[in-house]
């Protein structure tokens, strides 16, 4: 039951601070979705605890009939288990911190009730997402968090740039939503239901299925694995359709933090963890898994590495880490995939947080090369930033070192060629990422500064209600990682995670990964220091030599800061075309073509009346003569007729 | 009242016309009478309505045949009977239109001030066409009643509509009628083999192979103008565009579900051999509308012709569940039906809100109604959302029954069905986008006055409908469910019978 409040507090509190946001006021409504993130918070971290530590049993809650259609039954209900258990804990503690801090940084927006309501029920569609019972109701979850997301995206509306990226947002995603949703329908009809435990204790009897398509027999395993990373690949901004989310930072910072890093993104990690049973009969779905996370990994690193605007070199890096999760799950590694959600939850909001704090500093300024020298006016977020970077770098003995080690380790381990694409391209990834955390944290809090005079004379600490949370999040991007290590991915894994996640009798990732070379556990940190010796090197002792370099490989430089011109592209191939074939089809066919038939046959009914209504001349002659041509027809096809007999 | 003999069904369908009646005889000076029919007309529909939830109250889910049934000799010596009844799959039809009688009333209390009498008498006499079409168990009633439909639309549109009503009207008019004649030679040729015009008898009479394809083409081309599917579609946005809100929202909300539900009380039933052997071609058809209107939406620069091209592709979707014939497809049919009926239904209230205020319905001349007009803007966002298919609302369901319906049939038929959802999401997100955010630049906007509590009141039901339609779809999909299964087995036994394709096929070249 408690599992049950803690998803419906969030929505209570939306309710009350929406429909009755502009009648209590602000400060109420902000109590008032507080309070509920208090409550859905212990009522989430103890669901947790008593199932970890407890001995409490995985079960089901029982809510509703949803849609009922033949054979065809969804319910409302709550599932609670290892997994879902976690992410509940996870996003209701983050919420909560990420709610307090919006107190302080949205203090003077003027439609607050409304930010409290929409971040309530981000919490609310989250959390049924992560506590979904079947394949609809996460569904309803993935939904319902592309419309928060919408909506806390474009909460600026007067923005026309803020109203662009929230609609670019839901409809990028929307085209993944659509794999997603025929995969539900194929998983459907494959296992004839579409609740996980009756799909997941089927698996095995179906292994063997096939499905046609492109005219060739494919195991439908695979096809419904692909179907729904596709679905995955939009909601987690991988290659292809990652393009919504570096333009998502339009929305305000605790909404990029809340929903753009720790949470709404990790969804499609967290589909792939748990349908793990199906996926491990799919490999080469979760090859493909590997791959796009692979390659997402290593080019938005590239990316990340030459942006100036602060929010989105962490974007882009969100993204990156969202690759390694991808990585990590495709070579059947779910439980660091898990693990690494989890930390990279705790310092990638930290990160965007400070990221807040900063431009809460300097009147919203988000553009690097307007900072700088900033550390000594605010130096708890200075240190903030320190240890989210060194959790994001992967160095001990900070959370991402454990995660992301052993992320680097199970592509290493899998023995295969696509796992050892992933391991080359991670590592590189890894030297990227530190170098671009230290490229932030040098532009925006060292050298000198290159803000106007008046901003920088301004420029303020946080109040505490801002700082605290980042506290909170920093000790948890500490010690996130050795807490949880040896349960999570350790040697007794299934002691935590029971049947929440499944692994094939093949599989043996996790034993493997205790067995490598050295080289390959000390690799990303070695990778990990080097990029952090280059950013220090570029950036404090010559300064110039990034400038020299952008300028000597201007066409790389151009490539990577106009983002693969991947914007460009769909532009060109989908965007300009479809509006062009909207025009023809309503201007040219719709109005020409098909409305030219009716309006033809009536100018010409009406032609014809006016030429036939001139036979009417009144002349005797004339009418007997036409009435005898009458006759004579008429009596020719019954003569005819009854010859044909 | 099931069974007792009580006609609740002839009083649901004839009442309209008694307040017609009464509408009809009002005297006295013009805003007397105006007032008057006003109150009429409104208090009429509201009594409808209450009798009509009886049919809810009292309607036995488990059942699948007809209830409430009655039946009067009418023309014996030719077969024909006053007979009306419903099974799950009109029952909430009727419901559907009685609900949104009222509401267009409310809705047109202001905006409507020339001729309110006659107005409000079309509306009466359009309920009791629209009622009596979905309870009509004899067929010549129900042409009757589908044909008598036309009439006051026609009225509608062609008085109280915009500039070009009477291009609209003809149009809507003549696309219609020339339709029916060819439904009018099936219904004769049915006739003929059944010696009967009972659509109980009809339902369970097996017509010869060579004559369903036939008959079925002759349906097709009554139905398809009225669904409206592609190609025969562009009446649709001329009238919506043309007719004043109120008709509107009776046109996208129950006119256009007349078609679909021809093809599920005639086409299907009673032509199974004819309805698998051209379900490909309904597939086609579908899917080039869901696509091709999708597309043509999002060049639209008028409001309501947006949405009533968005209209016609969500008809698609219908006709998408209703030709898989399984009990998902069809089930989905009908729920996006009666969704439809909601949402679309809103969104052209949505439009008539901005409409009374300003008199144009060019998206370019608005922009940050949010600011001025809050609980608009979330009303609005509401019906944006289930239009596009959110799970939670109305929308969401039937899509997503006929999606697993289409992916019985094929991947492809699937897949192309579903564009919808991409395309859905950016025409309506567009059209959102351009109306509501933004800042406010022109000056006559920012006069704009927020939701009147009588504006509130139309909303209000409908905004409980589709969030109840949303959560717990299953208290309407129960009215069906029993219908459908046993629609279901009825066409796979008749397909499983001696006639086969082969046979079908040489009928139709001889």
């Amino acid at each position: 039951m408690l599992i049950a409040v803690a998803v419906f507090a969030p929505l209570l509190g939306s309710i009350v601070s929406g429909l009755f946001g502009k009648v209590i006021g602000d400060r109420w409504a902000e109590a008032v979705a507080i309070l509920c993130m208090v409550v859905a918070a212990i009522c989430g971290v103890s669901a947790f605890v008593g199932l970890i530590y407890g001995g409490a049993a995985p079960s089901v809650v029982l809510l509703a009939t949803w849609v009922e259609s033949g054979s065809l039954h969804v319910s409302w209900a709550l599932h609670y288990d290892a997994l879902s258990a976690a992410m509940v804990a996870m996003v209701t503690v983050v919420g909560l911190l990420i709610h307090i801090y919006s107190v302080g940084y949205m203090a003077h927006d003027d439609c607050i009730w409304r930010f409290f309501s929409y971040l309530n029920l981000f919490c609310f569609s989250m959390l049924m997402l992560v506590t979904a019972d079947n394949l609809v109701q996460l569904f309803f979850g993935w939904e319902g968090v592309g419309l928060m997301s919408y909506l806390l995206i474009g909460f600026w509306y007067h923005r026309p740039s803020a109203c662009d990226a929230a609609m670019k947002a839901f409809i990028v995603n929307r085209v993944g939503d659509l794999g997603f949703a025929l995969g539900i329908a194929l998983t459907f009809w494959t296992f004839g239901s579409v609740e996980f435990s009756s799909v997941f204790s089927t698996v095995a009897a179906h292994q063997n299925d096939t499905y046609t398509l492109f005219g060739t027999q494919l195991r439908v395993l695979e096809v419904i694995g692909f179907l729904l990373f596709i679905g995955a690949m939009g909601k987690s901004a991988q290659l292809g359709l990652h393009v919504w989310l570096p333009d998502a930072m339009e929305g305000p910072t605790p909404v990029s933090a809340l929903i753009h890093a720790a949470t709404m993104v990790t969804a499609g990690v967290f589909l792939m963890a748990r349908f793990s049973p199906v996926m491990e009969y799919a490999p080469y779905a979760l090859g493909f898994v590997t791959f796009i996370g692979a390659s997402t990994a290593l080019l938005a690193a590239t990316i990340g590495c030459v942006q100036n605007d602060i929010k989105r070199v962490i974007a882009y890096s969100t993204c990156s880490q969202l690759g390694y999760m991808f990585v990590a799950a495709g070579v059947g590694a779910y439980q660091v995939s898990i693990f690494h959600l989890l930390t990279h939850a705790f310092f990638k909001a930290l990160l965007f947080l400070g990221a807040g704090c900063v431009m809460h500093a300097l009147a919203d300024e988000q553009d690097m090369r307007r900072m700088g020298g900033l550390w000594k006016k605010i130096p708890v977020t200075y240190a903030m930033f320190w240890v989210g970077s060194l959790a994001l770098a992967g160095v001990p003995p900070f959370a991402g070192y454990y995660s992301k080690d052993a992320i680097l380790e199970a592509a290493y381990a899998a023995g295969t060629g696509i796992g050892a694409y992933g391991f080359w391209c991670c590592l590189i990834a890894a030297f990227l990422t530190a170098f671009y955390s230290w490229r932030l944290i040098l532009l925006t809090f060292h050298g000198k500064p290159r803000a106007d005079a008046e901003t920088f004379r301004h420029a303020h600490e946080s109040p505490p209600v801002m700082t605290v949370p980042l506290l909170v999040l920093a000790v948890g991007a500490l010690v996130a990682g050795f807490t949880f290590r040896d349960q999570l991915i350790g040697e007794h894994w299934s002691a935590f995670w029971g049947s929440a996640i499944f692994v094939g009798s093949g599989n043996h990732v996790l034993a493997a990964m205790e067995e490598l070379p050295g080289w390959v556990s000390a690799a990303p940190t070695v990778f990990g220091l080097a990029g952090i010796a280059l950013a220090y090197v570029f950036y404090m002792v010559a300064p110039q030599v990034p400038a020299l370099l952008a300028a000597q490989f201007r066409p790389l430089y151009l490539l990577l800061l106009n983002k693969y011109y991947v914007d460009e592209f769909y532009g060109a191939v989908f965007i300009r075309p479809l509006r062009a074939l909207a025009k023809v089809l309503w201007q040219v066919v719709d109005a020409t073509v098909i409305d030219g038939v009716p309006n033809g046959i009536a100018s010409l009914a009406q032609d014809g009346a006016g030429r036939s209504s001139k036979l009417q001349t009144g002349s005797l002659a004339i009418y007997a003569f036409s009435m005898l041509i009458g006759v004579v027809v008429l009596s020719g096809m019954v003569l005819l007729m009854l010859v044909m007999r | 009242m099931n069974g007792v003999g009580f006609p609740l069904l002839s009083l649901v369908t004839w009442l309209p016309l008694v307040g017609g009646a009464v509408i009809l005889s009002l005297r006295g000076d013009e805003a007397a009478v105006a007032a008057n029919a006003r109150w009429t007309a409104l208090w009429t529909s509201l009594a409808v309505f209450v009798f009509s939830i009886l049919l809810w109250v009292d309607f036995d889910p488990a059942n699948p045949g007809f209830q409430f049934v009655e039946s009067h000799a009418w023309m014996p010596q030719w077969g024909m009977t006053y007979k009306l009844g419903v099974d799950g799959i009109s029952v909430l039809f009727v419901l559907l239109a009685t609900l949104l009688t009222p509401i267009c009333i409310l809705a047109s209390w202001e905006s409507i001030k020339s001729r309110v009498r006659e107005y409000m008498l079309s509306f009466m006499v359009l309920e009791t066409m629209m009622v009596g079409m979905f309870c009509a168990l004899d067929f010549v009633v129900f042409y009757v009643f589908f044909e008598g439909v036309l009439i006051p639309m026609y009225l509608i549109i062609g008085v109280w509509g915009g500039p070009r009503r009477v291009y609209a009207a003809l149009k809507f008019f003549l696309y219609t009628l020339a339709g029916s004649v060819l439904m009018m030679l099936a219904l004769i040729a049915m006739w003929h083999v059944a010696g009967t015009t009972d659509i109980e008898v009809l339902l369970h009479t097996t017509f010869p192979a060579s004559m369903q394809i036939w008959l079925f083409l002759a349906f097709l081309a009554s139905f398809a103008v009225k669904v409206p599917m592609w190609p025969v579609h562009t009446w649709l946005p001329d009238a919506h565009v043309e007719a004043p809100t109120a008709g509107s929202v009776i046109l996208a909300g129950v006119l256009l579900k007349m078609g679909a539900y021809g093809f599920l009380r005639f086409s299907v039933p009673m032509l199974p051999q004819a309805s698998a052997t051209l379900a490909p071609l309904m597939f086609a058809l579908a899917v080039i509308a869901v696509v091709y209107t999708s597309c043509v939406a999002l060049a639209q620069t008028d409001m309501k012709k947006l949405i009533a091209y968005s209209s016609v592709a969500h008809m698609g979707i219908v006709v998408i569940g209703i030709f898989s014939i399984n009990e998902q497809g069809i089930s989905g049919a009908l729920f996006q039906m009666l969704s439809h009926g909601i949402v679309a239904s809103s969104l052209f209230l949505c439009v008539g809100v901005v409409y009374d205020r300003m008199h144009t319905r060019e998206i370019a001349r608005y922009g940050g109604l949010g600011d001025r007009m809050p609980k608009y803007a979330f009303v609005f966002l509401l019906f944006t959302y289930a239009s596009m298919g959110l799970p939670g609302t109305a929308g969401f369901v039937g899509e997503f029954l006929v999606l697993v319906g289409a992916m019985k049939i094929n991947f492809w038929l699937a897949l192309t069905g579903s564009l919808g959802m991409i395309l859905g999401a950016c025409y309506m997100l567009w059209l959102y986008r351009r109306i509501i955010f933004g800042t406010i630049t022109r000056a006559e906007l920012k006069a704009m006055l927020d939701l009147s509590p009588r504006e509130m009141l139309v909303f209000a039901p409908l905004i409980v409908m589709t969030i109840w339609m949303g959560v717990y779809p299953s208290a309407f999909s129960g009215f069906w469910d029993a219908s459908v299964s046993a629609m279901v087995a009825h066409h796979q036994a008749a397909l499983a019978s001696p006639v086969h394709l082969a046979e079908l096929v040489a009928g139709v070249l001889r």
